[in-house]
């Protein structure tokens, strides 16, 4: 059981990285942003093909995979994003389910639709077990190391949003976009910085997540939508919230696929439902926030 | 302008104690307000004393952190904003809202065909009911909107969007109506005639108005209230307020100028 | 006299006189191109599918990424009723609608609140719940592999479906007739003006006295019995009924199919049909295998473009802005 939990809190520390800047972009921009899977997959796929075409270790891939990636969302964000912040929800939906679909099909016509593998180093493989019987926690030594940076990601990203100036203007810009641009905060560096960072982080937690969740073309598809109840649940006002809901999801999910399998997805789903028709800003949301 | 039956009519409209935070922010802070029936009742303040949140609250936009209101003896402080409607209690927005796809023609008969009840009905087109169309050409008529009743609303001149907004709430047929700033952006010359459409209303409509520009409301109220900082600072006839030195240290303490 | 506003408003809800043309057409089609009877089929049933989403989406304003769900609904209502109790297509049809709108009526509790988020979020849920469930209990449905054996019988007992598919084609295209002129009596009476001011400015819609909750729930168990309808039509033509009807691509193909015909236009769901099958036809044709990616493209194009531009071919080229 306590296996169960410490996998499922890996599961979620890794959805919550991958789904930050989803909610820090939504939050900003009030961009429905679908497509933001597409970044985590590219992530993923940087990774595995410089591992397996140029030989990097896994642990410079990293932070190449996050760089790649955030250079990608900055042009993208500058080129295709921007003129559609003020269009209608519909139309936001549409372009970024169309990205998904050019990002999917491009990516199945380079590198083929089967799942990649990606070569762990020996001293991430392994799993060291604690206590006995019912009360076992078993941790894979990679899992452990994917709460670890996620951690420490968690740590920096809360310090950089309430203790530096981007932070605050970033949260002044998300608060209220005219009044930051009336204070001359430039809004369009803070949206394209947010931007590339977010879609960063998410193909960062691509290239984390390739090993446990599974590397195809079908990827941005496949996890959307857990992205999206990350975002939804946790609502967009704080790094917190979507924290906290993606640890829930994490656990809900691992656990209810370990104990009701026939059930597994279900609940994950339901839950959601539910908890978005009780309550429809979110679960965490800051009072008097969006 | 006959300010002795005033306040002896019945109380249409009140608000015992109303309270409205906003996590460390009191919006509203204790209001009482007694609309009576018949009444040309102007809610003055400075910008940002609260008069559109009371009637968010009012219309059940916003919910009350405390208080009730109570709307022709029942308590309506549970009811949702489109209940309240049908109950007679009809609002205008300061900013307008209105149906930008759609014709004045059709909002208006959207409009009265709701409140007749037959806002449902899904089998008849809209138009086949000959009294809401008369209902209809009589507002357009009477804001000067027939001319262009046929147009999309997106594409109307500001001053017909805000007749629009006044003939929409017209349209309902209200017995308690809350106009806000209704006169906003409304060249100078129409500003008289759309004020008079309102004070020519049935004696048994109530109205509540917020206003900025005191000529309009001098000619217009026979009753105030002035609302600062979301708390009632008086209330009383118009002359009684115009020459009460808190309400005029309130208007020139804060640097404003009486008429907008 | 009332002959002016009545002239106003009544004027734009009388029949063009190419919408009689244009279905006279449609129903000739099977016998002037025999050979292509399943495809016109097809295109009647995503056409109507199409419509009942343009009824939330177009008319309402809510923005669905589940809409499959009524649509499979229906579809294994149906088949299932063929295969299990009678193979009448009618009461089969009349199932598979029923079945669709009790699941739209609970559904529609999850729509009420809340943003364009949430509820793009609840409506991607129910579809994928719904496609979980057909998964799940493949004792019922058939699972993965799907429900064979569907067979027909004769429509008003008379007309058997045939092999070149003219029967399914009429069918459909009665069927889809028959819906299209209800939502055309529902779109333009006041109960469809009041979904149209829900669209246009919730706030203002409560504010006049709709009971906004109370018709978004009508209205989309409205949609979801017409996509019931249509997903039955599928299986009874097809005789099979596949998870695929609840998968994902599905709600977002029709959503698609929808805009690239005009999203709150009657006739958008029968041009979107018609378009996107051209489309697909063209695409394939060039590759086959990588469909998605230009389908991709073309959404991409299209939202930086304007939707509205596509409509109207001589905006495409500079010139008078749309």
């Amino acid at each position: 059981m306590l296996t169960i939990l410490f996998d499922g809190v890996a599961y979620g520390m890794l959805l919550f990285i991958l789904a930050v800047g989803l909610a820090v972009t939504m939050g900003l921009m009030n961009f429905i942003n679908l497509a933001h899977g597409a970044f985590a997959m590219a992530g993923g796929y940087i990774t595995v093909l410089l591992m397996q075409r140029l030989n990097v270790p896994f642990l410079w891939c990293l932070p190449l995979a996050f760089i790649g990636t955030a250079l990608l969302g900055a042009v993208l964000e500058r080129t295709l994003y921007r003129p559609l912040y003020h269009k209608a929800h519909l139309d936001q939906v549409l372009f970024s389910i169309g990205l998904v679909f050019m990002a999917v099909a491009t990516v199945d016509y380079f590198v083929g639709s089967t799942g990649q593998i990606i070569q762990l180093p020996a001293w991430l493989k392994g799993r060291t077990e604690l206590g006995s019987g019912a009360f076992m926690l078993g941790m894979g030594h990679y899992r452990l190391f994917i709460i670890a940076v996620c951690a420490a990601l968690t740590v920096g990203l809360q310090y950089v949003l309430t203790r530096t100036r981007f932070g605050s203007r970033l949260r002044a810009s998300v608060d209220d976009q005219r009044v930051a641009a009336g204070m001359g905060i430039n809004v369009n560096i803070v949206f394209l910085s947010t931007f590339a960072f977010g879609s960063g982080l998410a193909g960062l937690g691509g290239a984390l997540g390739a090993e446990v969740l599974g590397l195809d073309p079908s990827f941005p598809l496949k996890f959307m939508i857990y992205f999206l109840i990350v975002v939804a649940v946790g609502g967009t006002s704080s790094i917190t919230g979507p924290l906290l809901a993606a640890l829930l999801l994490g656990i809900a999910d691992v656990a209810g696929k370990y104990y009701i399998p026939k059930l597994g997805a279900f609940i994950v789903y339901s839950l959601m439902i539910l908890i978005l028709m009780w309550r429809p800003q979110g679960l965490f949301v800051r009072k008097g926030g969006k | 302008m006959n300010t002795t039956n005033v306040n002896d009519a019945p109380v249409v409209l009140a608000a015992h104690g109303l309270v409205k935070r906003f996590g460390g922010i009191t919006a509203t802070n204790n209001v009482t307000l007694n609309l009576r029936q018949g009444a040309r009742h102007a809610l003055i303040g400075p910008n940002g004393a609260g008069k559109t949140t009371l009637i968010n609250l009012l219309t059940g936009v916003l919910e009350p952190t405390e208080g009730s209101i109570v709307l022709e003896g029942q308590d309506i402080t549970r009811l949702a904003p489109h209940q309240r409607v049908q109950r007679g209690m009809v609002r205008t927005f300061q900013i307008n809202q209105l149906f930008d796809s759609l014709t004045p023609m059709e909002t208006l008969a959207l409009t009265v065909s709701q409140q007749r009840g037959f806002g449902g009905k899904w089998w008849q087109p809209l138009g086949a009911q000959r009294a809401v169309n008369e209902r209809c050409e009589q507002l357009l008529e009477q804001f000067h909107l027939t001319a262009v009743m046929a147009e999309p609303t997106k594409v109307l001149a500001y001053g017909k969007r805000r007749l629009l907004e006044i003939a929409i709430a017209l349209a309902c047929e209200p017995r308690v109506l809350l106009l806000d700033e209704p006169v906003a952006g409304v060249p100078a010359g129409e500003r008289e005639e759309l004020l008079q459409t309102v004070a020519a209303l049935p004696a048994d409509v109530s109205v509540l108005l917020i206003e900025h520009d005191m000529d309009l409301v001098f000619s217009f109220a026979n009753r105030m209230t002035v609302l600062v900082n979301g708390t009632v600072l008086t209330e009383g006839d118009p002359d009684t307020i115009a020459n009460d030195p808190q309400v005029k240290a309130v208007y020139l303490g804060h640097g404003e100028d009486a008429h907008v | 006299m009332d002959a002016s506003s009545t002239n106003v408003l009544l004027r734009s809800r009388r029949m063009r006189p190419w919408e009689p043309v244009l279905w006279l057409l449609a129903f000739a089609a099977p016998l002037a191109l025999p050979g292509h009877a399943l495809i016109i089929n097809e295109i009647a049933i995503v056409a109507l599918f199409a419509l009942s989403l343009d009824l939330i989406l177009g008319y309402t304003g809510i923005v669905s990424l589940g809409h499959a769900a009524f649509f499979g609904m229906g579809g294994y209502a149906a088949a299932l009723f063929a295969k299990h109790v009678m193979p009448d297509p009618l009461v089969g049809l009349a199932v598979g609608i029923a079945a669709a709108t009790l699941l739209g009526a609970v559904a529609s509790f999850t729509v009420m609140r809340g943003t364009d988020l949430t509820r793009l979020m609840v409506t991607l849920g129910v579809g994928l719940i719904m496609l979980e469930l057909a998964n799940k209990l493949d004792w019922l449905t058939g699972g993965a592999d799907g429900l064979q054996g569907v067979v027909m019988g004769p429509v008003l007992g008379k007309f058997e479906f045939d092999l070149f598919g003219r029967t399914a084609a009429w069918y459909s295209m009665s069927v889809l007739l028959v819906l299209f002129l209800l939502a055309r009596r529902v779109v333009q009476s006041p109960f469809g003006a009041t979904l149209k001011a829900i669209r246009d400015n919730r706030l203002r819609a409560m504010a006049i006295g709709i009971p906004v909750t109370a018709k978004l729930a009508q209205v989309y168990t409205l949609a979801a019995a017409l996509a019931g309808a249509a997903g039955a039509l599928l299986t009874q033509t097809t005789g099979f009924a596949s998870l695929d009807l609840f998968e994902f691509h599905r709600s977002a193909d029709v959503m698609l199919i929808l805009v690239i015909g005009g999203v709150g236009w009657l006739y958008g769901g029968v041009v979107g049909a018609i378009g996107f099958k051209l489309l697909q036809d063209l695409i394939s044709a060039v590759t086959p295998q990588y469909w998605t990616f230009w389908i991709g493209l073309f959404l991409v194009v299209l939202v930086l473009v304007g939707r509205e531009r596509l409509i109207r071919p001589w905006t495409w080229f500079g010139g008078r802005k749309a």
